[in-house]
């Protein structure tokens, strides 16, 4: 049990998919401007972590080495068409405004790194436990990123006007201040961790 | 470490200069352009650019304390950058404008990339460059020289990219500054007085800003128009950042390229991008977004411009 918690914890802080590992900045770089994407594309992609985990730990002694690629692309490209006629059905708004960051999760670094690095060598329990720790971990790095440049580039959250007066910093809308503010948080993270070793 | 570190053998000719010393020189040069800024567009222009330093200082100081660095704040580096800066902005913005801009210049123009000659982009545009994205209202409303009340107009290079340039202004007018623009780049002629005083003492070399004016000339001059071969190219070096970019921002001597070879590389694409952005591009002005860019390519002209060492291949 204590093995399974570690599994999915260090998904969250030791071995954040964004801010350690630096994977799948690509949908983190184009779909956080807002919180409410943030949240549609976090949880999307926690979906297809979990299921691709779970089935590629599953089927690892059938899937022959030299096209284990392939294979899994087939596993999650299943789960991201569950997900993305779901979206459709469910929150069309959502879908219009994530687009075709939806179905890119596809060759998302975090779901084929995680299948390749982990799910494959694990049993099916840590490898589930490791996708919904990398899921959570990667939800919440959107959610924060999404958050400060939502705020800085239209003085609001979630859609609330925070502050009145505040004149947005346009720049934060735009892909560069996603550069700048992952950037600048992998920066503060970073900092964080040498404070402490 | 560094004391001990001997470099070559005899004889040595010591030079009273440092680089406090320079930057306070290249400081000084930015003056005239300054004292023009202000006759034209009133106190405001001081105002801004006052405030521009000191917040560029302030910022500097405080992450050399944070980052337990030695104190250069005052060497005249967060100085000079402070006053580009301002230069860089209309007179008539909000105060708190050339503030935020100076803190970003410092802090993420300069500082992350570990202060003083570590940097990968002239910081003080890369503070003008944000502003302009983040704000761009403010930065696209110019007030009209020699008037008091806030009456704003657009600038020459703006009213020619929307087609309205209808009378012509005089290049008189243009060279002395009675157009609407940024405050430290309007008069030309200040500005020009500022460049002898470096290009005499040395400090900056005429590579890049004579390639720089000469490629954007002539690459105006035979787009510039219609028919090829008709453009006004006197009308594109005297407006616009031009001059400004050309002799105080092009030739930062972090981020440009250290041989003459490299730096006339340099200056010519500093010119071919501000012509083709004034030209075709969306914004009227291109000249920061041009020394940006080639501060980009600085690393890979460097690498291709290294001076052959004697005797070897």
């Amino acid at each position: 049990m204590k093995n399974f918690i570690k599994e999915f914890t260090k998904g969250i802080i030791r071995e954040n998919p964004t801010f350690v590992l630096v994977l799948g900045l690509c949908p983190t770089l184009a779909v956080s401007v807002s919180v409410v994407n943030g949240i549609g594309m976090g949880i999307a992609a926690t979906f297809v972590l979990l299921g691709s985990s779970l089935i590629v730990s599953l089927v690892r002694d059938f899937i022959p080495d030299k096209i284990r690629i392939p294979c899994y692309i087939v596993i999650i490209a299943t789960f991201v068409t569950i997900a993305e006629l779901c979206m459709k059905a469910y929150s069309p708004v959502l879908d219009r405004a994530l687009g075709i960051y939806v179905p890119l999760i596809v060759v998302n670094c975090i779901v084929l790194g995680r299948a390749e690095a982990f799910a494959c060598k694990n049993n099916f329990r840590s490898s589930f436990c490791d996708g919904l720790g990398m899921g959570v971990g990667f939800t919440l790095a959107l959610i924060l990123i999404s958050a400060i440049r939502e705020f800085l580039g239209s003085g609001r959250i979630l859609g609330h006007t925070l502050i009145k007066g505040f004149e947005p910093v346009f720049v934060f809308g735009m892909p560069s201040g996603a550069l700048l503010v992952i950037g600048l948080l992998l920066g503060f993270f970073n900092l964080l961790k040498n404070r402490k070793t | 470490m560094k004391n001990n570190l001997i470099v070559s053998g005899s004889p040595h000719i010591h030079k009273e200069e440092s680089i406090s010393r320079i930057m306070w020189t290249v400081a000084a040069s930015l003056v005239p352009a300054g004292i023009a800024g202000v006759i034209i567009f009133g106190l405001d222009a001081l105002w801004v650019t006052l405030v521009a330093v000191i917040a560029a200082v302030l910022t500097e100081l405080v992450f050399e304390i944070w980052g337990k660095k030695k104190i250069t704040a005052l060497d005249g580096s967060a100085v000079i950058t402070g006053i580009i800066l301002a230069f860089n902005l209309p007179p008539n913005v909000p105060l708190w404008l050339p503030i935020v801009g100076a803190v970003f210049s410092i802090a993420i123009g300069k500082q992350v990339f570990g202060g003083i000659g570590q940097n990968i982009f002239n910081p003080a545009l890369v503070g003008r460059v944000f502003l302009m994205a983040s704000w761009p209202k403010y930065m696209t409303t110019f007030a009209k020289p020699f008037s008091c009340d806030a009456v704003t107009g657009a600038t020459p290079l703006a009213l020619l990219k929307e087609g309205k340039l209808l009378e012509h202004i005089s290049y008189l007018d243009l060279f002395l500054g009675k157009r609407g623009g940024c405050i430290g780049e309007v008069c030309i002629l200040a500005l020009l007085v500022g460049a002898a005083i470096l290009l005499i003492r040395g400090y900056i070399t005429w590579h890049i800003p004579a390639t720089y004016i000469f490629t954007t000339a002539a690459f105006t001059y035979i787009f510039g128009a219609p028919q090829l071969f008709g453009g006004d190219w006197l009308f594109h070096i005297l407006s616009g950042g031009l001059i400004l970019g050309a002799f105080f921002m092009a030739t930062d001597y972090v981020a440009t390229p250290l041989t003459a070879r490299g730096q006339l590389i340099f200056g010519v694409g500093c010119g071919l991008l501000t012509a083709i952005i004034r030209l075709w591009g969306g914004y009227p002005e291109g000249a920061s977004y041009a020394i940006l860019m080639m501060n980009a390519a600085t690393p890979f002209i460097d690498r291709y411009t290294k001076n052959r060492i004697y005797g070897t291949r």
